[in-house]
């Protein structure tokens, strides 16, 4: 039995085919530079000001003199950021819990379904001028203030928390859940015994993309918290945060505080990768068991 | 039988919970879905409150306000096309060099690239996305304005035979700038979708057009874009949205200027940064700030149409001829993880 050979490809189809699979590696590479670039760049400009006082002095603020560190703008955000996820978690997991268990396809959660998609792609400015306009300009408890940031920076974590939190719990098998109310269990206990514990790490992986998203945010806060230098805890207050240290940062032409700001881009940059490190992180350990 | 079981225990069957038993249910249910039905309450307050602040401006100004070039606070007339053009050119800057390339790194990850290295490469390009705005905004001042000026100036000047290409001042910072550092930003958004949507493509599929002979390349052309060309186009225009309303990395490489650059590398302004930029001095002047909002409403509008059509094409895409509520959902997933 003889096989007959197979005719071989024309000299353009190889050709094409070489040249297009080399443009798309090339696409792909072209894409991750811009990634290497920056972090290329921030530890060149940003460790170099990463001494032991930049973290634990203040911006001064002043033109002359000691440029200052970034404390206040750490504690700024993670106080701002923190109390955001306080409350944006367990009212979207809240949500999402509505979507899976008792709205499911029914049409009011299909409107709330489309409404959080529709959230998702709302700019970040918007929610910053929304709150300005409803909280800052109508002086709500004072003009400029903490809170008011993280009501801004936790609505825009809001649909990111629902969404990733409703796919983890449509992952739950029905069959746990049927097998719970077979028993006996009442809706809200299989929900708080069965459903929640079984989603939990998927729900953080979400979370924790949501807050490293958050933190990041510069437009929602310059609405909301304005800008500050000194180091204050109270969120009745205007605080500093990182972002927007950055930004004032930007425009100065002094040399000194153009490297602090590099320093905390730096700073702020180590915080999210860390974030989404441990976010991924749990997920695949979420995925092994 | 049903009759004698619900007179034992008082007109109730004994497998029934007593009242009191019931109430967490039904507090748990009417309090998630009034938790669900605050969202739509908040949006609507939001879209009424931002109506009744422009409301002002815009009747002074009327259509004027979308297409008068004429932006100029110290004399109180605010007419905002240099923004909404502006807006407009950057975000088609950012479609042109970006989707390319985030398609062409999503088909090289899933169709190229060894299966081991997929999953890193995948988190590789998603980490685009995890750097602040604020931060491309401060390395596209410092790094690349002053690096690719000289770039800029001697491509202007080579091509200024071509409209909006040259022919003028070259200026630091400018609308290709801006359009280059959004296009960086929405790359991860439309390649995670284009990912997502390719996934979709049956193996059979691939297999067939392999099978009959056809190269790498060509399976990729016959049988994956094809199929997920919906899916891409909804990506895309998801990553426009996000350009369209990018703040702060547009706001301090893009110049400021309220006018209608000659060219491609004159400066300019957007309705995002225009807010941000100038809301601090408006404060105090009833129009200025009417105006702002007005701009906040143009965005607002104009990003949720752009978001609503994504959306319907993003979802036929990945429902095309699969016809579960499935992969729908994971693309609408991806798309909401990569926003």
């Amino acid at each position: 039995m003889t096989t007959t050979a197979l005719p071989e490809l024309s000299a353009r189809r190889r050709v094409t085919d070489r040249v297009m699979r080399s443009t798309l590696v090339a696409g792909f590479i072209l894409a991750l530079v811009p990634l290497i670039l920056v972090l290329y760049f921030l530890i060149k400009h940003g460790l170099g000001t990463w001494t032991s006082g930049f973290f634990t002095s203040d911006p001064t603020g002043s033109f002359f003199g000691n440029p200052g560190g970034i404390r206040s703008a750490v504690l700024g955000s993670l106080e701002i950021v923190g109390l955001a996820t306080v409350v944006t978690v367990p009212v979207g997991i809240a949500v999402a819990l509505y979507l899976t268990e008792y709205g499911r396809n029914g049409r009011f959660a299909n409107v709330i379904r489309y409404f959080v998609d529709v959230m998702t792609g709302v700019p970040s400015i918007m929610f910053g001028l929304f709150i300005y306009i409803a909280l800052v300009i109508a002086h709500v408890g004072g003009g400029f203030t903490g809170w008011k940031g993280a009501v801004a920076i936790g609505l825009l974590m809001l649909p990111i928390v629902i969404r990733s939190a409703e796919v983890v719990l449509l992952l739950v098998p029905s069959s746990l859940r049927e097998a719970a109310l077979a028993l006996g269990a009442p809706r809200w206990r299989v929900i708080a015994r069965v459903i929640l514990p079984t989603a939990l790490p998927g729900i953080m992986t979400g979370s924790l993309l949501a807050v490293a998203r958050g933190m990041g945010e510069t437009a929602p806060l310059l609405f909301t918290v304005s800008t500050a230098t000194v180091l204050t805890a109270n969120l009745g207050d205007q605080m500093n945060t990182l972002p927007v240290q950055i930004y004032n940062d930007i425009t100065s032409p002094r040399q000194a505080i153009v490297n602090q700001a590099w320093g905390a881009a730096l700073a702020l940059v180590a915080l999210i990768l860390i974030l989404n490190l441990i976010a991924r992180a749990v997920a695949r350990r979420s995925a092994m068991t | 039988m049903e009759a004698s079981a619900s007179a034992i225990t008082g007109g109730r069957s004994i497998l029934e919970r007593s009242p009191l038993a019931r109430l967490p249910d039904r507090v748990l249910r009417w309090g998630l879905t009034g938790l669900a039905a605050l969202i739509l309450v908040i949006i609507g307050y939001f879209f009424v409150r931002l109506i009744g602040q422009s409301k002002d401006a815009v009747s002074q100004f009327g259509l004027n306000f979308l297409f008068g070039n004429d932006w100029d606070p110290a004399h109180g007339i605010f007419r905002a096309a240099p923004m909404l053009v502006g807006t407009l050119i950057t975000s088609t800057i950012a479609l042109l060099i970006g989707v390319p390339v985030a398609v062409a790194a999503a088909v090289f990850i899933n169709e190229l690239c060894p299966q081991r290295l997929r999953g890193i490469l995948a988190v590789l390009v998603d980490l685009l996305a995890a750097v602040p705005s604020v931060v491309y905004g401060l390395w596209g001042v410092f790094v690349l304005i002053p690096k690719l000026l000289p770039v800029e100036k001697w491509f202007a000047s080579t091509f200024s035979f071509i409209p909006w290409f040259g022919g003028g001042t070259v200026t630091g910072p400018n609308y290709f700038i801006a359009g280059l550092i959004l296009a960086i930003m929405i790359v991860p958004i439309v390649s995670a979708i284009a990912r997502e949507v390719i996934a979709t493509v049956p193996a059979a599929d691939k297999e067939a057009a392999l099978a009959l002979g056809a190269t790498r390349w060509e399976m990729i052309r016959i049988a994956v874009l094809p199929y997920s060309r919906s899916g891409i186009v909804g990506g895309a225009m998801l990553g426009m949205g996000r350009a369209l309303g990018e703040t702060i990395a547009v706001l301090v490489v893009i110049g400021d200027a309220p006018v209608i650059g000659q060219h491609l590398f004159n400066q300019g302004y957007t309705l995002a940064s225009v807010i941000a930029a100038e809301f601090g001095e408006a404060a105090n002047v009833h129009v200025y700030s009417s105006a702002l909002f007005a701009c906040g409403l143009v965005l607002f509008v104009l990003t949720l149409v752009v978001n609503i059509l994504a959306r319907r094409f993003v979802v036929r895409g990945a429902h095309g001829r699969r016809g579960t509520g499935a992969a729908g959902l994971t693309v609408a997933d991806a798309a909401a993880e990569a926003a």
